[in-house]
């Protein structure tokens, strides 16, 4: 530590640190542009000038580091003048028409032309003017005469995303931040740009020009969809969802979502959304009111238990759905004597509750790994902001390796790679088992053959000190994913790695605490989808798209529960729930952190949160203990009401389960990136990306497009 | 006189801008005339002999740690002890500069000769490579051998193709007779020298921008501090000197820093090459000891072209201040009189201007080469120099106003010491030295466009459109 002088008052700061940071740290601002907390520094905007004693010129705060004794002046006027000269220069090929700008009222450069520009403009010549360019469906670059050169989206792209999407070609007057000849910007962490760039030069474009930043309220929320339970801000206007930003938490996304958490909002206004409780009568459906509904599903349950059996009844749900929902559903099937109920709907292989699957470890403490091994993922598009943390532990020398079926772009060096078929995913694992089983000198627990890429990996992780075998998407939807887990332990415990799972959705966690899943011999998803049922309630699911088997579901009586006109092939009753903007609830992120949230509209139409939905028909089947007033009273029946995180010994991913190397197994099923769940798979924008047209190329039948699945369905 | 006129005289002359016999006590282009560039004629001249004695007498074989003819600290002592100073135009002391480099660093060094002559104005670095490339060489391993640095890099400048070729060949030439490569002749010192053609913009000048383009980057200059010396070519320390620079190594070496601290004045060793351009008669590349009056140069160069008065005078590159015949007159060229009278001697391109020159248009043309070379990264620089450009252009022009004069002052005030290079500086100096020294032509000007507009009704303000 070193202690400096800014503007009298003394600072401790952290040696190598630079001016700005130390005044951050005592809450001087010192204006800036292109600097940022999360980026390189490039020094180029030169608003953050300020007067350092025994310096001739003015110094860049962002870019020069304190030294023991330092004098800084912020405000001095040597500071100021060269504060407001920037200013002046920034400000004379900016178009000055802030009224008519997106981002008018939430713009860096507006705020501080208030404190340092002029009143008016010694410029007279005539101004710049910048070709506007199309990068695809999400970002505008309608306006980039408003850019002002601070490159904050190149570094964003050449340092966190990982793909340097946007340059600045050309020179002087004529600089100009385009893609390379007329690409689109792909990256599926594109939208944080829209947030770093200080002006209105990258702007939102299915948000730009329908609301103005002051009218908008912000409320926090967290998002639905991957297992980071990235913290959001909803912003909200006239009771409708215009915007959704992230709400910086340094220990979960930090000050980063993903395009998916960002654009996903658009299908919460669209046209598919289920305004009204539905019946299908004579194979037309009908819109009737909630009690007609609700009577129709209670009196089918009923009559079902009574026709055949409780055990012919059973719930799908989905592990996007929340906490208190998840457990009011299992606590539905249990009180009318049915064990059935899974989550696990893409699984091949459903093993028997050893403990909750988790990812192991903080997330946090995948920006600090030094090795890892990731097992059956496609990291970047699985969960982009866990390959934005692995991405910087790679950046500062992590070694990272793969085993999977295809190679990934995962946007960084791999340094290790395995590409095999999954059905040898396990033989892949048990190889890197014996590699070190044979440089430790013990014995492997499986046959396993020391290849010279399980040598590599072998080597690797019994290197460094901070490490983790990660087991994806694909490894838990693994016909033989109880052999995946178990090589993974035995990795773990011989190399001091820790082992966890990815974890697929929002709420995986939170659905195995719930008890989402069979815990007394119930059937479990691929038996109740294989017909095993009389009565299917599908919470929040939609077999087509969410099954491994990719197809709907058969029973008597099938009831959908689902903000979204879903399943209307399939089913009787369509209950339209809210989507988590429109209920409180609850996700347990992969890392066991327990989120809960409120709901930031109200619910659309006659929508009514599920908990609630599920409570009433509880009463109405007379399932005892169903007198829930709110969902904080459904959550503490799950964790304790304030807790933060799961407790620790109700996470474990320790397994006893047996190494088989013989298991057939086809490809695991695993979701594209924008059609995980009802609600991306809806948003127009997200659908129009280049990773959206891949993946519906890639799985050309049963391609679940964005086109309405109610298309031709008289209401 | 039209721009081939100017072209046809300068080859009347020949591109043999430097071997007109008119220096004095020349040390670089000593006894050249255009063949005798080739390793034998170099030796002949007594080349490399510098390289030989610091490696060990006649380049005998020096055994595994054995002291050398010279060692490291004894070379850097002897640069110091000359006074040469860095002639790309910053005029920083070599040997300061050399002992920098932290010699005991485990990692790749790199030593990068600047050959990307790009000061409007300044011609010597092209002669010296194309007519004496050895004495480059032979400079930079003694550079190398001096820091314990064994890779190098010669960036040529981008629009000079021969003389790229020129320094290929001579590379060649001496890692054929074994004075570049490994283990030199003979001895235990070992360094690999390679010639990089550059990009062709003036920004690849300036050191920490060619880092980036020798990288394979755009050329955009970095921050300082990390100064290359810690933190160059690809993150690793590095040594960066201009071409002459390094030609003026191998005479240090064989005659001792004294010597050549002699030559030149107390502060400013040794010889430096003037190329004179503009309105003499004989324009060209003059190497003369440094402390040698103006004087005497543009007498060498001829005199002012056509018996004309001498108006003005750029000393050191179009990005140096404009000094009037007056004060110009009184100087000794060297870094310190030049300085003294408020001006740089840079890169020692001498521009001299008669009483014919427009000092509003000669502002214009500068102003607009620095707005075409500005990289962009930086604020003040990317925009004030577009603005600098259009107020003087609408002044020349006849749109002038009387407070335009203000304001370019203030404006080049704003960029200059705001920026991250000194290209903002350099844009900056020659706006406010010509409106300091020849501001009543400035005035004449706009109040010739006050009456005439007075008179007339305002013509639509010019378009100087820049095409996007």
């Amino acid at each position: 530590m070193v202690e400096i002088e800014l503007d009298g008052k003394k600072v401790e700061a952290l040696e190598g640190s630079m001016i700005i940071q130390a005044a951050e740290k005592v809450g001087t601002y010192i204006p800036h542009f292109c600097y940022h907390k999360k980026l390189s520094v490039a020094a180029n905007c030169r608003m953050c000038l300020v007067d350092v004693e025994k310096m001739p010129k003015p110094m860049p705060a962002c870019a020069t580091p304190v030294s023991q004794g330092m004098i800084v002046r912020t405000k001095s006027d040597k500071a100021i003048k060269a504060q407001q000269s920037v200013m002046e220069f920034l400000l004379i090929n900016h178009p000055l028409d802030c009224p008519i700008c997106d981002q008018g009222g939430e713009c860096q450069l507006q705020d501080l032309a208030v404190g340092y520009g002029g009143s008016s403009s010694r410029y007279e010549e005539e101004k710049r003017v910048v070709a506007v360019k199309d990068v695809g469906p999400l970002i505008s670059m309608q306006e980039m005469t408003r850019c002002i050169h601070c490159t904050r989206c190149v570094r964003f792209g050449q340092e966190v995303s990982g793909i340097m999407e946007l340059g600045m070609l050309h020179r002087g007057e004529h600089a100009e931040i385009t893609t390379v000849v007329g690409d689109t910007v792909d990256s599926e962490l594109s939208g944080n740009m829209i947030d770093i760039c200080p002006v209105g030069a990258l702007t939102s474009k299915p948000f730009r020009y329908s609301a103005r930043t002051w009218e908008l309220g912000r409320r926090k929320s967290v998002s639905p969809h991957d297992s980071t339970g990235a913290n959001l801000i909803v912003q909200v206007k006239a009771n409708q969802v215009m915007r959704v930003v992230p709400l910086e938490n340094e220990e979960v996304n930090e000050c980063w979502i993903a395009d998916r958490d960002r654009f996903s909002y658009e299908a919460l206004n669209g046209p598919e959304r289920l305004t009204k409780p539905m019946l299908k009568q004579g194979g037309v459906w009908k819109e009737v009111d909630w009690q007609a509904a609700l009577e129709y599903v209670a009196n089918g349950l009923k009559q079902i238990k009574a026709d055949h059996s409780a055990a012919s009844i059973g719930v799908l749900a989905s592990p996007h759905s929340t906490v208190e929902e998840l457990y009011l559903a299992g606590a539905l099937v249990r009180g009318l004597g049915s064990d059935n109920i899974d989550y696990r709907m893409r699984n091949a292989e459903f093993p028997g509750t050893e403990g909750v699957r988790y990812l192991g470890m903080p997330i946090a403490a995948l920006s600090n790994l030094q090795r890892v091994l990731v097992v059956g993922s496609n990291l970047r598009k699985d969960h982009p902001l866990f390959a934005q943390r692995i991405r910087q532990a790679v950046r500062k020398g992590a070694a990272l390796a793969a085993i999977n079926s295809v190679v990934h772009d995962w946007a960084m060096p791999v340094a290790h790679s395995v590409t095999v078929p999954a059905v040898q995913w396990a033989q892949a694992l048990a190889d890197v088992a014996a590699a070190i089983a044979a440089e430790k000198g013990v014995s492997a627990p499986a046959a396993g053959n020391a290849t010279d890429a399980a040598k590599a990996i072998a080597k690797s992780l019994l290197g460094g000190d901070r490490k983790a075998v990660l087991l994806g998407n694909a490894a838990a939807h693994h016909a033989n994913a109880s052999s995946l887990l178990a090589l993974a332990s035995w990795i773990g415990e011989q190399t001091g790695a820790s082992v966890g799972y990815l974890t697929e959705a929002a709420n995986t966690v939170g659905a195995q605490l719930a008890g989402a899943a069979p815990q007394q011999g119930g059937k479990n998803a691929a038996q109740m989808l294989a017909g095993g049922l009389r009565a299917a309630i599908l919470l929040n699911t939609e077999p087509k798209f969410d099954s491994a088997a990719r197809a709907d579901i058969k029973a008597d009586m099938v009831v959908t529960l689902s903000p979204f006109k879903a399943n209307m092939d399939c089913s009787d009753v369509l209950l339209p729930i809210a989507p988590f903007t429109e209920t409180a609830g609850t996700f347990i992120n992969a890392e066991g952190r327990v989120q809960s949230f409120h709901g930031v509209v109200k619910p659309l139409g006659d929508t009514r949160p599920a908990w609630k939905v599920l409570r009433v028909l509880g009463n109405m089947l007379g399932v005892p203990g169903f007198e829930f007033e709110s969902s904080q009273d459904v959550l503490a029946k799950v964790v304790k009401a304030d807790a933060v995180f799961v407790p620790a010994d109700k996470l474990n991913n320790a397994t006893q389960a047996a190494v088989r190397l013989d298991v057939a197994a086809a490809e695991p099923a695993s979701a594209a990136i924008y059609q995980l769940d009802s609600i991306v798979r809806r948003a127009p924008a997200l659908q129009l990306t280049a990773d959206a047209k891949a993946a519906a190329a890639s799985s050309a039948p049963a391609a679940p497009a964005a086109a309405p699945v109610t298309q031709g369905v008289p209401a | 006189m039209n721009e081939n006129q100017v072209l046809a005289q300068f080859q009347a002359t020949g591109v043999q801008t430097c071997f007109h016999d008119r220096h004095i006590e020349p040390q670089i282009f000593k006894d050249l005339n255009g063949s005798n560039w080739r390793l034998k004629d170099y030796v002949a001249r007594g080349g490399y002999a510098a390289l030989k004695k610091i490696l060990g007498k006649d380049g005998a074989p020096v055994a595994e740690g054995a002291v050398a003819g010279l060692t490291q600290d004894h070379v850097i002592a002897t640069v110091k002890e000359s006074a040469l100073r860095g002639r790309g135009g910053a005029g920083f002391p070599t040997g300061l500069k050399w002992s920098f480099m932290p010699r005991q660093f485990p990692g790749q060094k790199y030593l990068v000769c600047n050959s990307d002559e790009g000061e409007p104005g300044t011609c010597k670095d092209r002669d010296i490579l194309e007519f004496n490339p050895h004495i480059v060489i032979e400079g930079m391993a003694i550079a190398a051998y001096a820091m314990g640095i064994t890779v190098g890099y010669n960036y040529i400048h981008g629009e000079i193709f021969k003389t790229y070729d020129r320094f290929e060949e001579a590379l060649e030439e001496a890692r054929a007779a074994g004075l570049l490569g490994d283990k030199i002749c003979g001895s235990n010192f070992s360094f690999q020298l390679h010639a990089f053609h550059g990009f062709g913009a003036y920004i690849c000048g300036e050191e920490t921008a060619l880092l980036e383009s020798l990288e394979g980057k755009k050329g955009q200059p970095r921050f300082k501090p990390p100064f290359p010396a810690s933190f160059g070519m690809y993150g690793k320390p590095t040594t960066i000197n201009n071409t002459e620079t390094f030609a003026a190594v191998p005479w240090i070496i064989n005659h001792g820093g004294a010597a050549y601290l002699a030559i030149g004045k107390p502060n400013n060793g040794g010889t430096k090459i003037y190329s004179v351009s503009g309105d003499v008669e004989l324009p060209g590349n003059y190497e003369v000891p440094l402390g040698t009056p103006f004087r005497k140069l543009l007498e060498l160069a001829g005199g002012v072209r056509k018996g004309r008065t001498l108006k003005a005078v750029i000393p050191g590159g179009s990005s140096s201040p404009v000094l009037p015949a007056d004060i110009m007159m009184q100087c000794t060229m060297d870094y310190d009189s030049i300085a003294k009278a408020g001006s740089m001697l840079g890169s020692g391109a001498v521009i001299v201007m008669d009483d014919t020159r427009c000092m509003v248009e000669s502002l214009k043309r500068l102003s607009y080469f620095y707005m075409h070379e500005s990289c962009g990264q930086c604020t003040p620089c990317r925009e004030g120099t577009g603005w600098l450009w259009r107020m003087v252009d609408r002044i020349h022009t006849g749109q002038g106003k009387p407070s335009d004069l203000d304001l370019l002052n203030s404006v080049a005030d704003n960029i200059q010491g705001r920026t991250i290079c000194a290209l903002g500086d350099a844009a900056a100096m020659p706006v406010r030295a010509m409106i300091k020294h020849f501001r009543h032509e400035f005035e004449a000007m706009i109040n010739a466009a006050q009456t005439k507009q007075a008179v007339q009704p305002a013509p639509h303000s010019a378009a100087h459109t820049v095409a996007a």
